[in-house]
């Protein structure tokens, strides 16, 4: 059992998610950053999909009753054990009655911490994640807080020490650059819009988290004239509601875009641009606020290989364990 | 109706029957739906049925995307032969409209309104032209509605009124969406109702609330045991208004596990309802009430 003495800012449970009920309005849910959930469940002997926390910004602090193996990946959040510093990337040991606490964030967004056995809520719907909008799974359907009492699964032993090279920790370039295939309802824009989309630089904006991430400051989009369809509604940006893929660009008003991600939105009426490709999804996940960001067009292709790549970096990372 | 298809990204497809609203386009998106499901395509992970499209989600380590929308495209060939008959469900839902609660958020929103002097049952009356709030409740409850579709958040129905275009109430969304909405409030966006299924934020115009739970996480409600989801695309809907004192009744027998949703197993026909809508309707509301 791991005692949740301060709760940090969001912290919540996560595996790899809840896939098969987004027709119904349920998200995928699961980490942001699927490769430092993976990763960090690797450095302390579990399965790849066990349950573990997910820390925004800020880290929680933590009182362990039983011995455990601990690897905090993702953002650059330092952690400490009874006050001294541990490495990220790196499996290290927490003693029965020893607490666990973090430094300032230094990069990125989002820290996957990983306790050997796993965090051990129940399943729910094949998944121990937590969708709060829904206040299902996880710990009682919501983000920790103080007092909180953790279940932990029973691990395997491993080593400590056990370190992911820091090549292999993927960092954001700057600005950032989130590949995206046009589509959907690309042609509701001008092409001199659709231009500019890809020219100029934007901001995460501070309305971001896991349902979707919003960007700020470039110019406005302008549309492509018509009669509005029936049931679309007036403004030039609806379309009669339909589903929003995981990772799809909505630009409400044609003025801020929206990037869809775990905890999304299954549906709604405004219109998208195309759609964030899977192998740069986990990007979005360690984007601070204010961070500069562009859009790169890419055709499917360039999807695909992308993917590729995302699966050999995978399974390096596993190599590199072994 | 011309079909459009669409990569969403490497993972997606996206199908839209129509850029309208239609309930053949809904039947389309639905058949479509159905055929993909029993198609058991390997590497189909999710799929989504919409208003007047649908979307799935696939792996393209297991399935080309290239050959998964040539599956698609046979599959839509399959739902355009359907006979336009489906064996659903008719489910009465308790409505108090003009409640206090609904009534509290949507003053609180009134700068995001766009008529701040009405509220918005008032104001959804005056611009469909019925007779204030008593008209628009009789027009809004004397029709059936279709769950077109379900999302946005958990559980949540969107609705289409059966009734002929000409007669279907509209109304825009809120200038700007508010922040905040009570769960299980009825509300209306475009052509479209929905019910709030948890409380957050929105955009629809809220005319009233249902004691009825729609979604529940647990899974304790009796008539949500068995899924944590009531609401099917395909389901028909009939609001029946009550007063203060049947709101509080239903509350209470929702909270002591004896409410059971009035919910009868029905046969629609597309081709019958618009041969005569209105007798379709009353047919429907014999079932329910039979």
């Amino acid at each position: 059992m791991v005692k949740v003495l301060k709760p940090g800012l969001s912290t919540t449970v996560q595996d790899l998610g809840r896939p098969g009920y987004y027709n119904i309005g349920i998200p995928l849910s699961g980490g942001m950053d699927r490769l430092a959930t993976r990763a960090a469940n690797m450095l302390v002997g579990n399965d790849e999909g066990a349950a573990v926390l997910e820390a925004v910004f800020m880290g929680p602090e933590l009182e362990f009753t039983a011995d455990a193996m601990v690897a905090v990946t993702g953002a650059e959040l330092p952690p400490k054990v009874d006050g001294a510093a541990r490495e990220t990337w790196t499996s290290f040991a927490v003693k029965k009655g020893q607490v666990l606490s973090f430094e300032f964030l230094k990069k990125g967004a989002r820290a996957y911490i990983a306790i050997s056995g796993g965090i051990d809520v129940p399943v729910v719907l094949g998944s121990r994640s937590t969708y709060t909008l829904g206040a299902l799974g996880g710990f009682k359907g919501r983000k920790l807080e103080a007092g909180d009492e953790l279940p932990v699964g029973s691990g395997k032993s491993v080593k400590e020490g056990r370190s992911i090279p820091a090549n292999l920790r993927r960092v954001n370039g700057n600005p950032a650059e989130l590949r995206m295939v046009p589509g959907l309802y690309w042609h509701r824009i001008t092409e001199t819009a659709g231009k500019h989309f890809f020219e100029d630089i934007w901001k995460v904006a501070p309305e971001a988290d896991r349902i979707g991430y919003r960007f700020k400051g470039g110019r406005p989009l302008e549309f492509v004239p018509r009669t509005p369809p029936f049931g679309a509604g007036s403004d030039p940006s609806n379309i009669v509601d339909a589903c929003y893929p995981y990772g799809s660009i909505q630009v409400p008003g044609g003025t801020e875009p929206i990037v869809l991600h775990r905890d999304a939105v299954s549906g709604g009426g405004y219109f998208m641009v195309g759609t964030v490709i899977s192998a740069d999804m986990d990007l979005i996940g360690q984007l601070q606020p204010h961070t500069p960001a562009r859009f790169v067009s890419v055709d499917l292709e360039g999807a695909l290989k992308a993917r590729e790549e995302r699966e050999a970096h995978l399974h390096k990372v596993r190599a590199s364990l072994s | 109706m011309k079909t459009r298809y669409s990569y969403g990204g490497d993972e997606h497809i996206f199908v839209e029957m129509d850029e309208e609203m239609s309930l053949e386009a809904f039947f389309k998106a639905l058949f479509i739906t159905n055929a993909v499901r029993d198609a058991k395509i390997k590497g189909v992970t999710e799929i989504c049925p919409a208003n007047a499209s649908m979307q799935i989600k696939f792996d393209p380590d297991v399935i080309k995307p290239a050959d998964m929308l040539a599956e698609l495209k046979k599959l839509e060939n399959v739902a355009e032969k359907a006979e336009p008959v489906i064996k659903t469900r008719i489910i009465e839902i308790p409505v108090y409209y003009n409640d206090p609660w609904t009534h509290e958020t949507l003053m609180r929103f009134r700068e995001r309104h766009q008529d701040p002097k009405s509220t918005d049952i008032e104001y959804a009356a005056r611009i469909n032209n019925l007779d204030g709030p008593d008209g628009f409740i009789k027009a809004h409850s004397s029709s059936p509605w279709f769950v077109s579709m379900v999302g946005f958040v958990a559980g949540l129905p969107f609705l289409y009124q059966m009734v002929e275009r000409k007669r279907q109430i509209e109304a825009p969304k809120y200038l700007r969406p508010r922040t905040d909405t009570p769960k299980l409030t009825v509300g209306h966006g475009g052509c479209f109702g929905c019910i709030y299924s948890v409380r957050g934020a929105g955009g629809y115009q809220m005319f009233g609330i249902t004691p009825m739970p729609i979604y529940d996480p647990n899974q304790k409600i009796s008539y949500l045991r068995d899924f944590m989801c009531l609401f099917k695309p395909g389901d028909i809907v009939k609001w029946k208004p009550i007063d203060r004192t049947q709101y509080d009744a239903t509350v209470a027998d929702v909270d002591a596990g004896k409410f059971t949703p009035l919910m009868k197993n029905v046969t629609f026909s597309l081709d019958e309802f618009h041969k005569d809508i209105d007798a379709c309707n009353r047919k429907l509301n014999e079932v329910l009430h039979g």
